[in-house]
């Protein structure tokens, strides 16, 4: 007679149970080995961007850097851009001299990557009729000769609000306010679940649904870690005020592009600069006052 | 540490390195200057000509309206030459700005002749409103350094954007809007 006792029949029991075992730990852990291909180790044991010392975060520039270059064929350069102190930023817009040509939404897309497929831009333009500011009835997809007449235009995007929806609802701060009132989005700690989205009464984010699609000699390769580097797919991206741009001194592409000077933008620590003149002299106004979300983007008409 | 606390920690989350946080400060007055991009020549004219390569041939305009006495002519609005001139411009004529003195030149409403390249003081005249806007950076377009600490500005004159003699910005196409997701109509969910 057989007993569970029985040597062999021991063995035999477990072998299956290892073998099974090797099965399993290998079922559960086939979407770590699968995201080999897109995801290094170092990038999955990344850390926090808060937390990274300055060599950890060089390392991290680096192995981008790398990516870029295998992944788009381009030689780019990626810093680490951080905010100037005693600088705030803000933005005005002149709703009675903008005609609505969109040439912001076009450098923005040159400027910060974007996907060229879907044309992507964090500027929309809405076409509003004189007399209403009803946000619901505005037209961002006008296709004809611009201005039209009795019609105004209202370009959108970020607002970098001081009391951001956005900021609050990321389940994992891979979104924050930085010292300089800049909004910014971390793409390697963002999961894409894209309640910040939803949080927004702008409109203002948007979502990587694919990987993004740049010709390599299209790719600018004046980089920042937190704006323009091109975006892995699935995780959400938002205006920057082009911070590696400004941050360095500079005007945003948007305000260059635009032919009309409709654009101001500025330190408004500063009581000497462009932006302080436009809130001390135009009657100005932010969108959606009653969400409370102060914007640090403001529109004013000529009057 | 309660775990209300932790969260507050946790969601104030600083540094570790605090170099890190900012970038360098940067001191002193702004050092960088403002240009302003102004034509100093008179124009050209189309003359609705090509050449055997098809390039529009245009005349300068100091060709005839120079300030030799030889070319001192008196530009008449109607005749066939300036038909490319359109003038829509308020009720203006030639000689509201042009100086009938020396064509190369301008002048202001009381007489004074001025260079080409001033030709801002001339139009802030009458838009004086525009001008204001301007010389606090709200109006005309600029290129450079919003941090004159930094870097240098360029800014347009009032002619780069505005024609003198058609001022009016004028209707143009817009580029394409960018195909967004949320702008679609809804899709029916399966």
């Amino acid at each position: 007679m057989t007993t569970s006792d029985d040597p062999d029949r021991r063995n035999v029991l477990k072998a299956g149970a290892v073998t099974l075992g090797a099965a399993a730990f290998a079922r559960a852990v086939a979407p770590v080995t699968e995201w080999v291909d897109g995801l290094s180790v170092d990038g999955f044991l990344q850390k926090h961007y808060k937390e990274l010392s300055k060599e950890e975060m060089n390392d991290i520039l680096r192995r981008h850097e790398q990516k870029t270059a295998d992944e788009y064929g381009r030689e780019v350069q990626i810093q680490d851009v951080r905010p100037i102190p005693g600088v705030q930023f803000a933005y005005a817009l002149n709703l009675s001299i903008c005609i609505g040509c969109r040439k912001c939404a076009e450098a923005c897309h040159q400027e910060n990557n974007h996907d060229r497929r879907t044309n992507n831009s964090y500027i929309r333009v809405l076409e509003m009729t004189q007399g209403s500011l009803d946000l619901a009835h505005g037209n961002p997809n006008y296709d004809h000769p611009v201005p039209q007449p009795g019609k105004y235009y209202m370009p959108v995007q970020c607002h970098q609000c001081d009391n951001a929806p956005c900021v609050k609802v990321c389940p994992i701060e891979a979104t924050w306010k930085e010292p300089d009132g800049i909004v910014v989005v971390d793409y390697d700690w963002c999961i894409g679940c894209r309640y910040c989205e939803a949080a927004c009464p702008y409109h203002a984010r948007r979502f990587n649904w694919t990987k993004p699609e740049i010709p390599a000699d299209e790719i600018n390769p004046d980089q920042a870690y937190l704006s323009n580097r091109i975006r892995p797919q699935g995780v959400m991206e938002k205006c920057t005020f082009c911070l590696h741009r400004t941050r360095k001194g500079r005007l945003p592409a948007c305000l260059e592009a635009c032919p009309t000077g409709a654009r101001v933008f500025g330190n408004l620590a500063d009581p000497d600069s462009e932006i302080r003149w436009v809130l001390e002299n135009k009657r100005v106004f932010v969108l959606k006052e009653d969400a409370g979300t102060q914007p640090r983007f403001f529109y004013f008409f000529d009057v | 540490m309660s775990p209300a606390l932790l969260l507050l920690v946790a969601c104030d989350r600083g540094f570790s390195d605090p170099d890190r946080a900012f970038a360098a400060p940067i001191e002193g007055p702004p050092t960088y200057a403002t240009t302003i991009v102004a034509p100093t020549t008179l124009g050209v004219v189309d003359t609705s000509r090509t050449d055997v390569h098809g390039t529009p041939i245009g005349v300068g305009c100091a060709t005839c309206h120079g300030p030799d006495p030889s070319q001192a002519w008196a530009a008449t609005p109607g005749e066939p030459f300036h038909t490319g001139v359109s003038l829509r411009h308020g009720n203006n004529t030639c000689d509201h700005c042009h100086d009938p003195a020396d064509r190369t030149r301008l002048h202001l409403a009381d007489g004074t002749s001025i260079e080409m390249g001033a030709a801002i003081q001339l139009c802030a005249q009458c838009h004086g409103k525009q001008y204001t806007n301007y010389q606090h950076g709200a109006h005309g377009g600029m290129n450079g350094y919003w941090d004159l600490r930094q870097g240098p500005r360029t800014r347009n004159h009032c002619v780069v954007c505005h024609a003198p003699h058609d001022p009016a910005i004028p209707v143009v196409s817009p580029v394409l809007p960018p195909h967004d997701r949320y702008l679609e109509p809804p899709h029916d969910h399966l």
